[in-house]
């Protein structure tokens, strides 16, 4: 190597390397001022109970409404995105892979639909909700939330069961298994973690998004029994309060992403936990 | 003088072919096999009779279309838009290539080796139960005595009989390639399709399979792609030589190779040694 190599092997060592960590500490700087600003607020009350009277002038209480409020909305849109997305992906990848430019054109549907704003989601959900003579409700929510995410968890399930190598595909179907086994049986069990980071996104999505349940689902102190009651969401929470000219309850709208942070961080080292024991006997 | 040759070469493979009708009996029958690609005419009137319980060879430098000939007798073509097939591929009086046929139970005719193993996303054992259970078999005892029967069969028992459960990734590549043996036979085909099964093995594993063939014939009719020359001819007992999609000579390999009538086929023996 040559002294200008040498030195431009440093120099880009130096930029990616700047960015990379930087990256990091910007990461980490966003959930340390999110930590020291709700720190106070930080109790057991925040997650046991749910907004007393005087809550929003600095009363007691906590947002447990908004917590399983929020939780009610991501696991039943994940749920329902999952029946409509798992099929969908194997669809793609089993049934269309004769029809290549079938299969882009969907794949550049799907992002294309992952790409739209979920205050769009929001406003089409709201049209929907009253068409069919809905109030705010936690079916609402759950609705227009699975519409949003049931894009983001089949692209990401396909992509990676595209990267399937095609042997195996042919080695399934040569045994004789019909296409719903090569499905199910082949590439679901090749594909598991690529099913489990689907998951986690649209998951992680739905439960973050404050645009998408503005209108549909609504807000309420109280925890949902059914399906048409109102639901609280923590975005929404932390958005109402954070808008609170007093301090302590904008601090309790940090404390409130605090939470909603902890939920997801949780979720995800789990789900990751999952898919690396299943993963185990895949192939590569 | 190119048009009067190829109708030479035309009436000695029907001669020849016809010889083979009288000598063995066949199991399948491919007659005049066409497969289009986009621009390109990959098999060009392929016939052909496949003798049962011998092993025939196809032989032919790169892209002469031996794997695309194999991937039309198990329909695995269906998975590529671009390619067009046409003619008539019998297996036991049914088409292959008929639209409704119904494509598994025509795949379970067949077992598929191919170039490198891929081996489900399962352990060992499940594996080739998976093959045992395509066949309708629940009962845990019989898939059981099955799985070990496969596995003996293409000695990997005393291999693997006591990690059965471990995934079948642990496995070296030569054990991978008998396990997916192991798999297709389990579907109990009549036929074993084998595309260049050593190409990705070590000389001790590639020895094995040899071996491995050499029995299986006494129950299978096995059709060998390989561009390996030497292969061939410890192998075939019926060589194909094909050459840009056509098959150029057929017959036993003693013939063949000690007597080659075409300018390609010499030309591909001296190269190959």
């Amino acid at each position: 190597m040559n002294e200008r190599k040498i030195i431009e092997e440093k120099i880009f060592k130096l930029l990616t390397g700047i960015a990379t960590y930087s990256l990091i500490a910007i990461l980490g700087y966003i959930i340390a001022i999110i930590f020291i600003n709700g720190f106070n607020s930080l109790s057991l009350d925040m997650i046991t109970k749910t907004p007393s009277g005087g809550y929003y002038y600095g009363g007691e209480g906590g947002v447990l409404n908004a917590i399983v409020g929020s939780l009610y909305i991501a696991l039943g849109a994940t749920f329902i995105a999952i029946i409509i997305g798992v099929p969908a992906a194997l669809f793609i990848n089993v049934h269309l892979i004769r029809y290549k430019r079938t299969q882009n054109t969907i794949r550049y549907l799907l992002d294309a639909l992952w790409g739209i704003p979920s205050i769009v989601y929001g406003a089409f959900g709201f049209a929907f909700m009253l068409y069919l003579g809905m109030n705010a409700s936690l079916l609402a929510g759950i609705i227009t939330v699975a519409l949003l995410i049931t894009p983001i968890i089949i692209r990401t399930f396909d992509e990676v069961l595209s990267t399937i190598p095609k042997g195996l595909h042919e080695a399934s179907l040569a045994m004789g298994s019909t296409k719903t086994e090569t499905a199910f049986k082949v590439l679901f069990r090749q594909g598991f973690s690529g099913f489990i980071t689907a998951v986690l996104l649209g998951f992680g999505r739905g439960i973050g998004d404050a645009a998408s349940v503005l209108f549909t689902a609504g807000y309420t102190d109280l925890i949902p029994k059914y399906l048409d009651e109102p639901a609280a969401t923590l975005p929404l929470a932390i958005f109402f309060q954070l808008t609170s000219p007093i301090p302590e309850v904008r601090e309790r709208a940090y404390a409130a992403a605090a939470i909603l942070t902890i939920i997801i961080l949780i979720i995800s080292l789990s789900a990751r936990l999952l898919s690396r024991n299943y993963s185990k006997s895949n192939i590569k | 003088m190119n048009a009067q040759n190829l109708q030479l070469m035309d009436t000695q493979t029907a001669n020849l072919q016809s010889l083979q009708m009288k000598k063995q009996p066949s199991i399948l029958q491919i007659k005049d096999l066409n497969v289009y690609a986009e621009k390109q005419h990959i098999l060009k009137n392929i016939s052909l009779n496949i003798p049962k319980n011998k092993i025939t060879v196809l032989l032919g430098p790169s892209g002469c279309g031996k794997t695309t000939l194999l991937k039309s007798l198990n329909k695995l073509t269906d998975l590529y838009r671009e390619l067009r097939v046409s003619g008539q591929i019998f297996i036991e009086e049914d088409d292959i290539l008929k639209t409704n046929t119904n494509a598994p139970l025509i795949r379970q005719k067949m077992g598929l080796l191919s170039q490198k193993p891929f081996p489900l996303p399962v352990s060992i054992y499940k594996n080739v139960a998976y093959g045992i259970k395509l066949k309708g078999v629940k009962n845990k005892d019989l898939i059981d005595y099955n799985v070990e029967k496969k596995l003996r069969e293409v000695g990997l028992w005393d291999e693997v009989k006591d990690r059965l459960h471990k995934s079948a990734d642990s496995l070296s590549i030569g054990q991978q390639q008998r396990l997916c043996l192991a798999r297709g036979l389990a579907v109990k085909p009549r036929i074993i399709l084998a595309d260049e099964p050593t190409s990705a093995l070590d000389p001790v594993s590639s020895k094995i399979i040899e071996n491995l063939f050499r029995e299986l014939k006494k129950h299978y009719t096995i059709i060998l792609v390989t561009h390996i020359l030497r292969q061939a001819q410890r192998l075939a007992d019926n060589v194909v030589f094909m050459h840009y999609g056509e098959i150029i000579e057929q017959g036993s390999p003693e013939k063949l190779f000690k007597t080659p009538k075409s300018v390609q086929l010499r030309e591909y023996l001296v190269e190959g040694n």
